[in-house]
C-alpha cells in the first residue's frame, strides 16, 4: 500500500475513533432536533395564550366587528362607566381595556382611541385591533361619500408581476427566495465545514509535534505527503460525520413528527408560510410553486459546482491550518495566526448575504467570487442566480491555481515548522522559513 | 573496507545561521560509528540530511556507492533524539503502521513484530495504548520499530536516554548483535562511556565543522603522549622521586594499592622505547605497576574541543 494511503487511513481512523468525534456525531443531531422541538413547543405555548380584552365603546359602532379570534377574546364593557370598566379589568386581570370615545368626526376618532393596560401590550395584538378599527372607519368614510362597498371591492386589482428573462424562462419572486436559500445554505455549510475540519487538521499536526513522533514519521515519508494525507484523511472523516448527521437528523425528525405529534407539516409550515405571506406577499398556493422552482434550478450544475468549490475551499484553507499547526507548539499559540483564516471566511459570508442577495451580478459580488479565499462561498451563493460559464471557469482556475500555490507555501512552512520546538514564531519568522 | 555511507562536503545554512560547514564523513561497512559533538554542533542536521529530512545546500551523500535517493529511506532506520509515539493509538497498530510506512507488507510486519515482541517479552502490550506505558516501555517499542525493516544503516540519536541500566544493556546487546548480522550503526551521543564501549570509528563535530574523524584506535594512538602510569616500591621513595623528577616529566597518579607505593605518571619523549624505561625503573625499584596511559574518548573530546575554542 502506498504511504499516502496508509497516512489517510490512519488519520481517518484516528479521527473517527476519537471520543469527542463519536459523541459529537451522535449527539449533535439529537441536540439539534431537541432544540427545534423545544422552540416549536415554546412557540405553540405562546400562541395558545388567549388574551381577554375589554372594550368600552361610546360610539357603539364596533360591537359587531370585535369578533373573538384565535388569540383574543373581546368583552363588551360599554354598559359600565369608564372608571368601573377600568376597575373591573384590573380586578378580573384582563389583558387590557380599549377605550373608544365619541367624537365629532371619524378623523378625530381615529386619533383618540386609547388602550389601557398594566404592561406594555403585545404589538401583534395592537395591530390586529388597529386593523379592525381602520377597516371599519374606512368603510364608513366610503359610505358617507356615497360609495358602494361592493363596487369598491370589485374595483380592487390584484397585481402580480411575472418575471421572465430574455431566453423566455419564467421566474417569480419565489424563484429568488429559493435561489437565495440554496446558495446561502451551501455557502454557510462550506464555511462551517472549513472551520470545523480545518481545526481538526491543525490539531492533528500539533498532536504529532507534541507527541514527538513527527521526526520518526518524516524519516519514512515526505512532509508534503504527510500533510496531504492528514488533510485528506480528516476530510473523509468529516464527510462521514456529515452523512451520519443528515441521516440521523432525518430519522429523528421523522420519529419526532410521527411519535411526538409535532405537526411539522401542517401547523408549523402553515405558520411559517403565513409569516412569509404577510411579510412578502407570497400566498399559500405558491408552496407548490416552490417545489416546481426547485426542480427548475439546474440541479446537476449546482451539485457539481458545490462539489468543486467545496473541495477547493476546503483544500485551500486546511493547508493554511496545517501550516499554522506546524508553526506552533500548542493550540493556544495558534490564536495569533487565525486572522488570515477567519477574516476572508467572514468576508465571504457577509458579501454573500448582503451583496449577492441584493445584486448577484454586481461588481462586489463578481469580484469576490473571483478572489480565491472568498470565491468558494461567494460563487456558491451566486451560481443559483445563473452565472456566465466563463466567470465560473476563471474563478475555478484561480481557485485551483492558488490551491497549488498555497499547498506549496504551507508545505514549506510545514516542513520547517514540524521540527521546531519551543519557539513561538512570528509572521516574520514564518516568512524566513520559506527560504530555508 | 568499503564505506556504506559517505557524506561529501555537506553544508547547510538556516538563514544567517550555519548549521554545517563543509562536513565530510566516511562510515565503513559494518562499523559502529560514533558521531560526537557538543550541543548545537550540527550533529542532528547532519543526521537529518542523511535521512533526507533536510536537503543540504551543498555537498552530496552516497549510500552504498549511490547518490542518496528516495528508495534509500527503506535502507535506513532512524531513532531520533526527539522521539515519541501517538499517545492514543494502540501499541500493535502503531508499530504496524510505522513498519508499513517503511515498506513492509502488513503480513511481514506482523510476523517480525511478533518475533521482537516475544524477544522483549512485551507481547501483552499489543493492545495497550502508549499513554498507559512508561517512558522506558515506549522506548522499547520505538527501538523495535526502528530496526524492524532490517535496514543496512541504523542511526541512533541518544539511544540510551530514558532507559534504566538493565534495559540500556539489553538495547546495547541488540545493537551489537545487529552489527554482527551486517548492519552499520551510527551513534550520536554525549555518553562517552558508551562510545568507548561500542564505537570503532568516531567523528567529532564542533561549531558546524568536523574537527576529527577516524578509527578509534588510530585516534587514540595519535593522541597518546607516551605516558606511563607506574607503581614503585623503593628503599627510599623520596630519593627515587627526586631522581625521576630530575630525569623525566613526572606527575602524580592515583590508583588503589594495598601497600605503600610511589604512584607516578611519567611522560617520556616520543623516541624513548618503553622497554628501556622499564629497564631503568626495575634497576631502581621494585616495579609493581607499569601501564601505558591511553587517552579516553572523553579526554580526546574535551581536549579537541577546548583546543578549538
Amino acid at each position: 500500500m502506498s504511504n499516502l494511503k496508509l497516512i489517510i487511513q490512519r488519520e481517518f481512523i484516528a479521527r473517527v475513533r476519537n471520543r469527542t468525534f463519536v459523541v459529537m456525531t451522535f449527539l449533535s443531531p439529537l441536540i439539534m432536533v431537541g432544540m427545534i422541538s423545544l422552540i416549536t413547543w415554546l412557540a405553540t405555548l405562546n400562541n395558545d395564550e388567549v388574551r381577554e380584552i375589554a372594550y368600552f365603546d361610546e360610539t357603539g359602532m364596533f360591537a359587531k366587528d370585535f369578533k373573538d379570534s384565535e388569540n383574543i377574546d373581546y368583552v363588551d364593557y360599554s354598559q359600565l362607566t369608564l372608571n368601573d370598566a377600568k376597575d373591573s379589568v384590573i380586578i378580573k386581570k384582563l389583558y387590557g381595556l380599549l377605550y373608544i370615545p365619541k367624537k365629532q368626526s371619524n378623523k378625530e376618532l381615529a386619533e383618540s382611541i386609547q388602550f389601557y393596560a398594566e404592561e406594555a401590550p403585545n404589538v401583534g395584538v395592537l395591530s390586529s385591533i388597529e386593523k379592525i378599527i381602520a377597516a371599519k372607519i374606512t368603510n364608513q368614510n366610503f359610505e358617507s361619500k356615497g360609495l358602494d362597498l361592493s363596487t369598491i371591492e370589485n374595483a380592487k386589482a390584484q397585481v402580480n408581476i411575472s418575471i421572465e428573462n430574455f431566453s423566455g424562462e419564467k421566474t417569480s419572486k419565489i424563484t429568488n427566495y429559493v435561489k437565495m436559500f440554496f446558495g446561502g445554505a451551501a455557502g454557510y455549510f462550506l464555511m462551517m465545514f472549513i472551520i470545523i475540519y480545518g481545526n481538526m487538521v491543525m490539531r492533528s499536526v500539533i498532536e504529532e509535534k507534541a507527541n514527538r513522533i513527527i521526526e520518526i514519521i518524516i524519516s519514512s515519508v515526505k512532509p508534503l505527503q504527510l500533510m496531504m494525507g492528514k488533510i485528506l484523511g480528516t476530510s473523509f472523516a468529516g464527510i462521514l460525520q456529515f452523512i451520519i448527521w443528515v441521516i440521523l437528523g432525518g430519522v429523528l425528525l421523522t420519529v419526532g413528527v410521527v411519535f411526538l405529534g409535532i405537526d411539522v407539516d401542517q401547523s408549523n409550515m402553515q405558520d411559517a408560510l403565513k409569516v412569509v405571506e404577510e411579510t412578502q406577499g407570497v400566498t399559500m398556493a405558491n408552496f407548490a410553486e416552490v417545489l416546481v422552482e426547485i426542480n427548475k434550478l439546474p440541479l446537476g450544475a449546482l451539485v457539481l459546482a458545490f462539489f468543486v468549490y467545496f473541495v477547493g475551499g476546503y483544500f485551500l484553507y486546511s493547508s493554511i491550518y496545517a501550516a499554522i499547526g506546524a508553526a506552533v507548539d500548542s493550540e493556544t499559540d495558534s490564536q495569533q495566526f487565525m486572522l488570515p483564516i477567519i477574516l476572508p471566511l467572514m468576508l465571504g459570508i457577509y458579501v454573500g448575504f448582503f451583496s449577492v442577495i441584493e445584486n448577484p451580478h454586481g461588481t462586489v459580488s463578481t469580484v469576490f467570487s473571483m478572489i480565491p479565499l472568498t470565491s468558494p462561498i461567494v460563487m456558491l451563493m451566486r451560481i443559483p442566480f445563473g452565472v456566465n460559464w466563463w466567470e465560473v471557469v476563471i474563478s475555478i482556475f484561480l481557485l485551483f491555481g492558488s490551491i497549488i500555490f498555497m499547498i506549496w507555501l504551507a508545505g514549506k512552512i510545514y516542513r520547517v515548522g514540524i521540527l521546531m520546538y519551543g519557539k513561538k514564531p512570528s509572521y516574520k519568522e514564518l516568512f524566513k522559513w520559506l527560504k530555508y | 573496507m568499503t564505506n556504506l555511507l559517505e557524506v561529501q562536503h555537506a553544508s547547510k545554512r538556516f538563514g544567517s545561521f550555519t548549521a554545517l560547514h563543509d562536513v565530510s564523513i566516511q562510515v565503513p561497512q559494518g562499523s559502529i560509528f560514533g558521531l560526537l559533538g557538543p550541543n548545537g554542533a550540527g550533529k542532528t542536521t547532519l543526521i537529518r540530511i542523511v535521512n533526507q529530512i533536510t536537503l543540504p545546500d551543498q555537498g552530496a551523500v552516497y549510500l552504498d556507492g549511490e547518490p542518496l535517493h528516495k528508495e534509500h529511506i527503506k535502507d535506513i532506520g532512524y531513532l531520533p533524539e526527539e522521539r515519541g509515539l501517538y499517545k492514543s493509538m494502540k501499541v500493535g497498530e502503531q508499530a504496524l503502521y510505522l513498519a508499513q510506512l517503511k515498506g513492509l507488507s502488513k503480513k511481514e510486519a506482523k510476523e517480525r513484530l511478533k518475533y521482537w515482541f516475544d524477544k522483549f517479552e512485551i507481547t501483552h502490550w499489543w493492545n495497550k495504548k502508549i499513554q498507559e506505558l512508561s517512558k522506558g516501555m515506549a522506548q522499547k517499542v520505538q527501538f523495535i520499530v526502528t530496526v524492524l525493516h532490517r535496514p543496512k544503516l541504523l542511526i541512533f540519536d541518544e539511544p540510551f536516554s530514558g532507559f534504566d541500566p538493565i534495559n540500556a544493556n539489553i538495547i546495547k546487546d541488540e545493537i551489537l548483535q545487529l552489527r554482527d548480522e551486517g548492519a552499520t550503526v551510527i551513534f550520536s551521543t554525549h555518553r562517552m562511556e558508551s562510545v568507548e564501549e561500542l564505537c570503532d570509528h568516531i567523528a567529532l563535530i564542533n561549531k558546524s565543522k568536523k574537527i576529527l574523524e577516524g578509527k578509534v584506535s588510530d585516534i587514540k594512538r595519535e593522541f597518546k603522549t607516551n605516558t606511563y602510569e607506574v607503581g614503585l616500591i623503593a628503599e627510599n621513595n623520596d630519593a627515587l622521586f627526586a631522581e625521576l623528577t630530575d630525569k623525566f616529566d613526572v606527575g602524580p597518579a592515583d590508583f588503589k594499592t594495598i601497600d605503600d607505593q610511589l604512584k607516578l605518571k611519567i611522560t617520556l619523549d616520543k623516541n624513548t622505547p618503553s622497554n628501556e624505561f622499564l629497564g631503568f625503573l626495575s634497576s631502581k625499584a621494585q616495579v609493581m605497576r607499569f601501564n601505558e596511559v591511553i587517552p579516553t574518548v572523553n579526554e580526546i573530546f574535551i581536549k579537541t574541543i577546548t583546543e578549538n575554542e
